[in-house]
């Protein structure tokens, strides 16, 4: 008989569709699984020495956040403060009060060369790996 | 000569696949309240493009849309995600009778905060009762 599924040891040609399904709803679930990483969520690109995180930071103002970098650790700490808290509420569904959130990166990064930008409550963090820590290239000599 | 066809087509105006895949739509997070005679909306729309930004009341139904702003990720390749990014859409009903010409809107650090003044009808009126 053929199947799609023979045991433990048997190639299963859905596993690889499978496991993509499961990415992709985890990643479009949204707040259920972002809740057990922390705030803010955190997206990150890279580039060849180089990585982007960005955050959905709404409400905050650039000087409300601060960004530090130490090796290979990133940390975003800030606060929503709150306003009109003695208005009469019908729904409170956006988060406040005092976050920090820490990213670790793949490579140690150069702490001089960071760029952040803060533009409609969307925060990018540019960070370039340090010039003594890029992978060299080696001859090999006869 | 084959070649030759295909690229044509990409110089073309050609609608690419990923052009044409409809954008997620995410609910944005939002907060009511009243302060004095107005109901205020706060809603929390990161990213988006502040031009398409639309809100709508009609029939006591307030609904916000607004697309996300394309961001340049060129050369960048995606390696770890959190959050989704797409447009944003929500609807709300008012129970409180609106007046439409005084609604105020802006925009700042990624919130839209809607200012619905509420119609002089649907003001609470003190009423004195005078003796007979």
């Amino acid at each position: 008989m053929l199947s799609t599924y023979n045991g433990r040891f048997g190639w299963d040609p859905f596993a690889d569709l499978r496991r993509m399904q499961t990415d992709m709803n985890r990643l479009f679930d949204g707040y259920a699984t972002t809740s057990g990483a922390g705030f803010p969520a955190v997206n990150v690109y890279a580039k060849d020495d180089a990585l982007l995180v960005t955050a959905e930071l709404p409400g905050l103002t650039d000087d409300a956040i601060d960004i530090t970098v130490r090796d290979d650790t990133l940390t975003i700490e800030g606060e929503l403060t709150v306003e009109n808290d003695n208005a009469g509420w019908h729904r409170r569904e956006r988060g406040r009060g005092r976050f920090t959130r820490g990213v670790e990166l793949p490579f140690r990064v150069d702490p001089d060369h960071v760029k952040a930008s803060f533009e409609d409550g969307v925060l990018e963090i540019e960070m370039q790996r340090p010039e003594a820590d890029k992978p060299q290239r080696i001859a090999i000599n006869a | 000569m084959s070649s030759d066809v295909s690229t044509r087509n990409e110089d073309t105006n050609v609608t690419r696949i990923d052009e044409r895949r409809p954008r997620r739509i995410y609910r944005p997070a939002t907060d009511i309240f009243e302060i004095d005679d107005k109901v205020v909306l706060e809603t929390e729309m990161p990213g988006v493009n502040r031009d398409t930004i639309d809100i709508t009341l009609e029939n006591r139904v307030l609904t916000i849309r607004g697309e996300l702003k394309e961001r340049p990720r060129q050369g960048w390749r995606p390696v770890y995600a959190e959050y989704g990014e797409g447009d944003y859409e929500r609807s709300f009903s008012v129970s409180e009778e609106i007046d439409q010409d005084k609604i105020d809107a802006s925009f700042k650090n990624g919130v839209l905060r809607i200012e619905l003044p509420k119609a002089e009808t649907a003001k609470a009126r003190k009423i004195s009762v005078n003796a007979a």
